[in-house]
Formats: structure tokens, C-alpha cells, sequence
């Protein structure tokens, strides 16, 4: 099972914990990953990302094992030990502001 | 909020939504168990809630609101072309007869309808396709459809207003549309009486008189008695007339509400005062109300949709400020009591009167 750490806004609107466990089928990749999660909890649809286009929201980051994956190719496989689900793929809602 | 109709003391519940700002909710008038609410954050964007209990549990509905065809581009700040983009859902306007059917006025300026309890969303293309829109241009909060009233004698016919187009009317049910904004002089705009360009704030009918709009614009009070072909000033004595908020009492067709503010610059009210002002004859000569309200160092701001009025006799009157209170007045206005004095800025404040 993959493991994604939501920010709290969506922990709420989502009606979830700050862990979701999702079954990926085939490479677990961002948009594989995303795929599942807005299927499991479509209440994040558009949230993270356009429902058109696939595109990043700005202010929305994606972190796993130390490294900064936001601007990665959606298709590009994740680290091999988020796809064990030995570690989270962070999901953050970028520091804005001050 | 809640209370009974004595309207003295009130149960305050929530926080919803924590973290995620509410531009407006409505509730259906022909289900009030029925609430639409528009949930926005710079971060995650558009959510659409709905309710189905009064508003004690939430789901979200749809959120896609996209443009019908090429959208093309109106004016940005430096009058150059920008292109349609949509940002945020500013209003939601129940139908009158459908608990199933709803509007939502979004920025960038363009009107989007549900017929099913807000899951999907299509624009009604009619306004944004006018052909004065590629000159339509935004105000300072954005170029946003803030303003939605539907004559309740002629269910074809409804009004908008916009920042900074002005205000349009469809006799069609949404169809087409045309300005209705003669009589509006607007000095910070090129022509001041242009067809379109004009900062309308809000515009409030009442049931019983549809052909008459009361507009807050972005400076001047005005009145239209004729479905808004004709405008006139009623700004009379008021301190200033720039300012947010109007409305009209619920039983008192002439009994008109504004809060003004400082000016297009400073917005807050005048001289450290929180004060409701009262026409009782339809405009042009008005009332300070003051009591319960600051009346000494008071900066803070009432937004566009955050005055409402219920339908008890006498008619309440609610009004929140950007200072986070919530004023209540169970006697029409004459005196006001905080229900909340310490939330975030309110941006919008709507009762809804349960029998």
C-alpha cells in the first residue's frame, strides 16, 4: 500500500486522517498515485491539481525521501521505497506568505 | 448561528470548513434544509459544499467551472488584454422554486447554473459572450460576478452586477443580456457614463417591487424604479456614499440599509464609527444608527454580501464587519447586539427565517 500525507485543509475536506493508504495498480508514478487517491476521495478532486490538464496547482508541493518531486514528469516512477510504502509521499500546501 | 424568533440570544456553532475561506453560502428558500456554501483557498483552490440538514454535515459537490468555447480575454488593471481564467465562485443564488437549481457568479466574471444540486456546473455563456466584455475590466478585489437577484414576478428575468462592468439584466432566463446602467456616473472611469465600466458594489430588490433596485456602487447610492433602465442618486445626507452592503427591510419596501465607508481608499467607516444608516423613505434622506455600535475607534470594513435581512416582524437585521463581529438587530436597526465579536474577517452573512 502506498502511503500519502495529506495537508490538514484537505484532511478535512477529505474526511480523513493525516495518513491515506491507497492501492496503486501498475507503477506508482504521480499521476498513478493521484489517480487512485481522487478516485478513493473525490472530494479532493481539483484540489491538487487541474481536472483538465493534470497541471500543479501553484501553491501545491510534492516531497518524498528528502527530495522535492513537484516539478517531476507525471510520469515519472517514484521512489522506490514510497512505491513499498516504506515512506509517505508528502503532499504540502507550500509556505506562502510569511 | 442560530436562535428563536425573539432573536435575543443565539448558539453559535462550528467552526466549518476551519482553514478554508467561505466567499458566500445561501440556503434554497423553497428547502431551507438545503445549503449551498463556496469554499476557496489560494492554495487548493475552488470546493462547492452542499448540505442537505441545515448545514450540520457537508459534501462536497462539483467544482469545475469551465468556460463555454474560447473564452478569450477582457481588460486587465493596465488595460491590456488578459485572458478569461477562473478563479473563484463569489456568490451563490438559489432558485426561487428548485432546491435542485442554483447559480453561482464566479470571477472571472461569468454566471454558471446547476440543475443538480450543484454536481455539475455549466456556464451560461450569454453574459460573458456580450460583446462589451473583451472591455470589461476588473476592480480591486478581482473581475468578479458578486451579484445575483432573481425577480420573483418574472422567474425570466434576473440581474447581475459586476467589478467593474456594472450591472446587466436577462429577460430570458439567461439567454442574453444587456447593461442596465443608465444613470450611473462614475469619475473614475474615462466616460463617467459609459455603457459599461461602472464599480457596482450590490444591488437589493424587494419581493414586492421588483421593478425597484437599490444599488451600493463603488461611490452613490442609487435607486432604479423602472427595472434598472433608469438610475437616480439617493445619496442625500449620508457622510459618504461609498460604501458595500445594501439592503431593504422585509416588511418596509422604502426601509433601506447602508453602512458607509471612508472612501474608495480607506475602507472603513467614517470618523471611528460603526454606523448603520436608515432611509425610511426609499433614499435621499437617512438616518445614523447607532446604538449598541462602536461608536469611538472602529476601523473595520462590511463587505459586499455581509448584511441580510430576515423575515420576522419586526425584520432583523444582520451585518458582519471585517473586524470578525457579527451585529444583530431584532427592532429593524434601532438597536444591534455582537452575537460574535472575535471571528476571522467575515465575508459574508445570510439568515435564513425557519417557521
Amino acid at each position: 500500500m502506498i502511503q500519502v500525507v495529506l495537508p490538514k485543509n484537505l484532511q478535512i475536506l477529505a474526511g480523513v486522517g493525516r495518513v491515506v493508504e491507497l492501492e496503486v495498480p501498475g507503477q506508482a508514478t504521480q499521476r498513478s498515485v493521484l489517480d487512485a487517491l481522487e478516485a478513493s476521495h473525490p472530494a479532493l478532486l481539483g484540489t491538487l491539481r487541474d481536472p483538465q490538464t493534470k497541471k500543479r496547482r501553484p501553491m501545491v508541493r510534492f516531497f518524498a525521501c528528502e527530495e522535492d518531486l513537484s516539478d517531476e514528469p507525471l510520469d515519472t516512477p517514484l521512489p522506490g521505497d514510497v512505491a513499498a510504502g516504506k515512506e509517505p509521499l508528502l503532499i504540502i500546501g507550500a509556505i506562502a506568505g510569511g | 448561528m442560530s436562535s428563536d424568533a425573539s432573536r435575543k440570544s443565539w448558539k453559535v456553532d462550528g467552526p466549518h470548513f476551519a482553514g478554508w475561506e467561505i466567499y458566500h453560502l445561501k440556503g434554497s428558500p423553497v428547502n431551507p434544509d438545503r445549503v449551498y456554501a463556496s469554499q476557496s483557498s489560494g492554495w487548493f483552490g475552488q470546493v462547492l459544499q452542499r448540505s442537505d440538514d441545515g448545514g450540520q454535515t457537508w459534501t462536497a459537490v462539483g467544482n469545475q467551472f469551465l468556460y463555454e468555447g474560447e473564452p478569450g480575454t477582457h481588460k486587465w488593471y493596465d488595460g491590456s488584454p488578459h485572458p478569461w481564467e477562473f478563479k473563484r465562485v463569489w456568490h451563490l443564488e438559489p432558485s426561487l422554486n428548485d432546491p435542485d437549481m442554483v447559480y453561482a457568479g464566479v470571477e472571472d466574471a461569468a454566471l454558471f447554473a446547476s440543475s443538480d444540486g450543484g454536481t455539475s456546473w455549466n456556464e451560461m455563456p450569454g453574459l460573458r459572450t456580450h460583446k462589451t466584455a473583451p472591455e470589461w475590466a476588473p476592480g480591486a478585489g478581482g473581475m468578479c460576478l458578486h451579484t445575483m437577484v432573481i425577480d420573483p414576478s418574472e422567474p425570466d428575468r434576473m440581474y447581475v452586477a459586476i467589478s467593474s462592468a456594472g450591472t446587466f439584466r436577462t429577460d430570458d432566463a439567461g439567454k442574453s443580456w444587456r447593461p442596465i446602467n443608465n444613470g450611473l456616473k462614475s469619475n473614475y472611469i474615462p466616460d463617467p457614463d459609459a455603457y459599461v465600466g461602472h464599480c457596482v458594489h450590490r444591488i437589493a430588490m424587494h419581493p414586492s417591487r421588483p421593478n425597484t433596485l437599490f444599488m451600493q456602487k463603488h461611490w452613490d447610492v442609487m435607486r432604479t424604479d423602472d427595472g434598472g433602465e433608469n438610475w437616480r442618486e439617493i445619496s442625500g445626507n449620508l457622510p459618504t456614499d461609498f460604501g458595500f452592503v445594501i439592503d431593504i427591510n422585509a416588511n418596509e419596501p422604502d426601509t433601506v440599509y447602508v453602512v458607509p465607508i471612508t472612501s474608495d481608499s480607506h475602507h472603513f467607516v467614517p470618523d471611528g464609527k460603526l454606523r448603520v444608516y436608515r432611509s425610511r423613505t426609499g433614499g435621499d434622506d437617512w438616518e445614523a444608527l447607532t446604538k449598541g455600535l462602536p461608536q469611538e475607534n472602529c476601523y473595520v470594513n462590511v463587505l459586499r454580501d455581509a448584511m441580510t435581512v430576515d423575515t420576522l416582524d419586526p425584520s432583523g437585521i444582520y451585518f458582519g464587519t471585517s473586524g470578525g463581529q457579527v451585529y444583530a438587530s431584532a427592532d429593524g436597526g434601532d438597536s444591534w447586539n455582537a452575537i460574535v465579536r472575535d471571528l476571522p474577517a467575515v465575508l459574508s452573512v445570510e439568515v435564513q427565517t425557519l417557521k
